[in-house]
């Protein structure tokens, strides 16, 4: 598997390009997402991270083409296996989601219907795409629950969610997911909620599967110690808008963007034990009042007159490697880049 | 599972037994009991007669054991007005009012519920904010009033439908029922219709507040996620969720809609047990109010039973 | 441009009392003013009846059998125009209702009071003690909740007879455990708070404790309730009326007037029904809506 020349791991599953994703409120368009571009490569990770509000999940959720009305794409493309997902009828996203592009999301206690029986959501799963019979399904889903780590999958089937435990929930999620081999997938903070043990377990058998089954994943997280360990590509999103991107072990060793920096800074690392924990100064800003110039400006400590005058709209490239700052650290050669 | 049924059974029969107790200080305090339970005609004699055969003169507590001897035996006396045992006189007219409560509960789900899903589904449209409008006059309106409205609309003035009574009906196992013959059913639709307002309007609000409260809740957006169409999001994901509390409520709310046919029954002259109490409370015929009032209290506290069993077997977190 | 805000800025610093800010606040919406505005004329008709009436419809020296079963807009004899009809008895059927909502609103608010009084006083005492004092009084409300109020304010009214007073009895009895409930529910979530725990500590008296403070927090949600309730209370009186156990014939409220219409109305005589029946509609919506519309104001969080 590993023989495959780089270059052919780099032809991108998912191409977004300049997408756009509003809300519109009683006081203004809310842009959730604001001409957001990057690509992910067949069977690589994309660690899709910023705080809160960023517009990460939105991203996915635009994806998937599950944006809650009145919100809507408002511009851009997304294209993936040769199709512009933006332009895709309702039946179109239908047949897609769950079968080429699966979803799993943050909170296992809320991601299963209470009052349906496990194996009625595997095999209403598996029926939406493939009329083939109910037994045959119930099968395919059972050996589903095995795959991901499930004992006794024979008996789990007939449960109902609230007879599993928190972690057994996000691998039941996940067995659902994964029913009709997608080649993508996109995890909106899947282990957020769980316990760090619970949480290594998941991830090990998550890079497992990716690799047996050779899909790409999109990793929405804000929690860089987990992006780190498991992302190979790395998108920073502040304010609906992308502010770097590139490989995360290099944009996580040496990152470019002040927000970037500030993200890793104030990840409590046994480096700087006993050092008090930095924060990034000062909140978000209203989507609705946003700086003028750089989105970051407000609460950059090396924003000045130039970041506020216009908008940061040209994105400095070096490569792969992408950042949009008027001043960005680490200037001078990239080390390690050839 | 069998032990908390066991509890629950007990529970209710110790509610019973409760209910005898307020019901037996309330015929003996609220009023003298030989106003009560003797029929105002007699004369001082006959008085002097009964509150010896009553037991009146007895201590209290041996009073409520008599009383309670008597009602575990279903007697509650004989009606003055109709010269039979009031029990049996209520049981007879019990079908009646089942039968209206019944169809009503059927037209309150029937049409709360798809309305209060497409409420709930589309709460901007204008249809949505006319049926909510509705809604909200249906828990305002004088039921009795609406009554007189719809039998002048429909029976004065239209002649499509009957005003009053039961009409034909067919007799199953001894007990006589409307809605099996095309004349009983037409006698049936007006009351079950204005018995059924209030309740249409709360299945309308809680399936709509139901509908609001699961759809933004992460299992229906991986539902979709999963490719399943809308329909099987809806009738299955979403449906199955807001009908444990709905079918909760409308179980519970059998007992009024039972005890607000008193109000519908006097409207149509229907001959259920409303009918019967309000024409007793009229002419003062106080065995068979206490009857009646006996006869509630055992139902309503079956209906708890069943609805508490019925919510066990629906959700299956409260399961085991 | 910058001075404008400074001059809004005076304003809004003289502050208003409590009671304006909720007027003002209640009033932002039209429907909320016109709500206000129809439910002012009722009261006003209802107490002013006397001045306001065509005629007194229980002064038997105005009114003619003669007159009987006119339908609306007919003249009298004496050349009044009855604008709602007339009565079996030839009364004014205006006159009739503008007494009758008199009868109506009178058996609401006294049932809010006294309901009011028993409700809150054992709310209150159940949050503040706690204990066996909490669980008696909660089994009690529970008790109460589990039996219709129709059936409840029917048994009690079969066993005392007719009557304005003990119609307002029979719907204390019905209503005093949602007051209860609410003021328990308000208080026990004042109750965790700081500043009940500080006078705790400065050792004020219960009973200023309850009164000052536990009370006064209490309030918007007991204004909600106490407003609904009354609204809850004309309409179930109305149907115990129609039934005949409610108020007596020498004092007929709305409910008794539809009563006393529906023997005409097989007759197609829709008006002597209809009319009184409108007027309880508009009284128990508008409060209703002025319940709904207080809610949203106030924003009550223990409803």
């Amino acid at each position: 598997m590993h023989t495959a020349p780089a270059a052919a791991r780099l032809v991108p599953v998912l191409t977004v390009e300049d997408l756009t994703t509003v809300f519109p409120t009683p006081r203004g368009l809310v842009k959730a997402v604001d001409g957001l571009s990057f690509s992910v490569g067949a069977g690589r990770v994309m660690g899709l991270v910023g705080e809160s509000g960023s517009g990460k999940s939105v991203t996915g959720y635009s994806i998937m083409g599950l944006v809650e009305p009145p919100g809507h794409i408002a511009g851009g493309r997304i294209l993936f296996a040769g199709r512009d997902l933006v332009r895709q009828s309702r039946t179109e996203m239908r047949s897609l989601r769950g079968r080429a592009i699966a979803m799993i999301f943050q909170d296992p206690a809320m991601t299963l219907n209470p009052v349906l029986r496990i194996s009625t959501q595997m095999v209403e799963a598996i029926r939406a795409h493939e009329k083939i019979p109910r037994a045959e399904a119930w099968k395919r889903s059972r050996d589903a629950l095995g795959l991901v780590g499930i004992p006794s999958p024979d008996e789990r089937m007939s449960a109902y969610p609230h007879e599993f435990s928190g972690g057994m929930r996000q691998r039941v999620a996940i067995a659902i997911a994964l029913l009709h081999r997608p080649s993508l997938i996109i995890a909106d903070e899947p282990t957020t909620a769980l316990d760090v043990t619970i949480q290594s377990q998941i991830l090990a058998r998550m890079q497992l599967l990716m690799k047996q089954y050779d899909m790409a994943m999109i990793w929405i997280s804000h929690d860089l110690s987990v992006v780190s360990r498991l992302c190979d590509d790395i998108a920073v999103m502040y304010a609906g808008r992308l502010v770097e991107t590139g490989l995360a072990d290099r944009v996580i060793a040496h990152p470019r963007h002040p927000y970037t920096r500030g993200l890793i800074d104030s990840l409590p690392s046994r480096a700087r034990r006993g050092e008090r924990l930095r924060q990034i100064e000062g909140m978000m800003p209203e989507p609705l009042d946003l700086p003028e110039g750089c989105v970051f400006s407000n609460r950059c400590p090396r924003a000045d007159a130039a970041c506020r005058a216009n908008p940061v709209m040209s994105v400095s490239t070096y490569g792969a490697w992408q950042w949009r700052c008027v001043h960005p650290l680490n200037e001078g050669p990239v080390h390690g880049h050839s | 599972m069998l032990g908390w049924l066991i509890r629950r059974v007990l529970q209710a029969a110790l509610l019973v037994l409760a209910t005898t107790v307020i019901v037996f200080i309330g015929l003996h305090f609220v009023g003298n009991p030989i106003d009560i339970l003797v029929s105002p005609q007699a004369d001082s004699v006959e008085r002097l007669r009964l509150t010896k055969a009553l037991g009146l003169d007895l201590p209290l507590w041996r009073q409520y054991l008599r009383f309670l001897d008597g009602v575990a035996a279903g007697d509650f006396g004989i009606s003055f007005v109709y010269g039979q045992p009031a029990l049996r006189l209520i049981l007879e007219r019990m079908p009646a009012t089942f039968e209206l409560a019944g169809a009503a509960m059927v037209i309150a789900v029937g049409f709360g519920i798809p309305l209060g899903l497409y409420a709930g589904l589309r709460p901007e449209s204008p249809a949505s904010r006319l049926v909510m409008g509705a809604s909200l006059f249906g828990f305002s309106l004088p039921a009795f009033w609406v009554g007189l409205m719809l039998i002048f609309c429909f029976a004065v003035r239209l002649g499509w439908l009957p005003s009053s009574g039961r009409g034909a009906t067919v007799s199953i196992l001894g007990v006589r029922w409307s809605f099996l013959t095309l004349d009983g059913l037409r006698h049936l639709i007006l009351p079950a219709l204005n018995l059924a307002l209030f309740e249409i309007s709360l299945v309308i609000r809680l399936t709509r507040a139901g509908v609001r409260e699961v759809l933004p809740q992460t299992f229906v957006l991986f539902a979709h996620a999963k490719g399943l169409s809308d329909t099987r999001v809806i009738f299955v994901h979403v449906l199955k969720n807001i009908l444990i509390p709905v079918i909760t409520v409308v179980g519970m709310e059998f007992g009024s809609l039972i005890a607000f046919a008193v109000v519908t029954e006097s409207v149509f002259a229907w001959p259920g047990m409303g009918k019967l109490i309000i024409d007793s409370i009229n002419l003062l015929d106080r065995p068979v109010i206490v009857a009646y009032l006996a006869c509630m209290v055992v139902i309503f506290i079956l209906i708890n039973l069943i609805v508490d069993i019925l919510y066990m077997v629906l959700d299956p977190r409260v399961r085991k | 441009m910058s001075a404008k805000p400074s001059k809004a800025n005076d304003k809004t610093f003289r502050r208003p009392g409590p009671m304006l800010t909720l007027v003002r606040s209640f009033c932002r919406s039209w429907s909320a003013r016109a709500c206000l505005a129809v439910m002012s004329v009722i009261v006003l008709a209802a107490v002013f009846a006397p001045w306001i009436a065509p005629q007194n419809p229980y002064d038997l020296a105005q009114i003619s059998m003669l007159d009987a079963m006119l339908p609306p807009g007919s003249r009298s004899m004496s050349g009044m125009i009855y604008w709602l009809g007339t009565d079996g008895q030839g009364r004014d059927l205006l006159s009739a209702i503008i007494y009758g909502l008199g009868i109506s609103l009178e058996v609401g608010v006294l049932t809010a009071i006294f309901a009011g009084i028993v409700g809150i006083t054992l709310g209150l005492l159940a949050a503040y003690r706690g204990g066996w004092v909490d669980a008696a009084i909660m089994r009690l409300v529970d008790l109460q909740f589990s039996f219709p109020a129709i059936l409840v304010a029917l048994m009690l009214l079969a066993f005392m007879g007719k009557g304005i007073g003990n119609v307002v009895v029979a719907l204390v009895v019905v209503e005093w455990a949602t007051y209860a409930r609410t003021a328990r529910a308000a208080a026990l979530v004042e109750r965790s708070k700081e500043y009940i725990e500080a006078a705790i500590c400065l050792a004020i008296p219960v009973h200023r404790i309850v009164y000052r403070h536990l009370l006064p927090n209490c309030l918007p949600s007991l204004i909600v309730i106490a407003t609904i309730q009354i609204g809850r209370a004309i309409a179930l009186e109305a149907t115990l009326s129609f039934l005949g156990i409610g108020v007596p014939v020498t004092e007929p409220s709305l409910g008794l007037l539809i009563s006393n219409g529906s023997n005409y109305m097989l007759a197609g005589k829709l008006w002597v029904s209809f009319w009184p029946g409108v007027a309880l509609l508009v009284t128990v919506v508008t409060i209703n809506l002025i319940g709904d519309r207080l809610r949203d104001v106030l924003n009550p969080r223990s409803l």
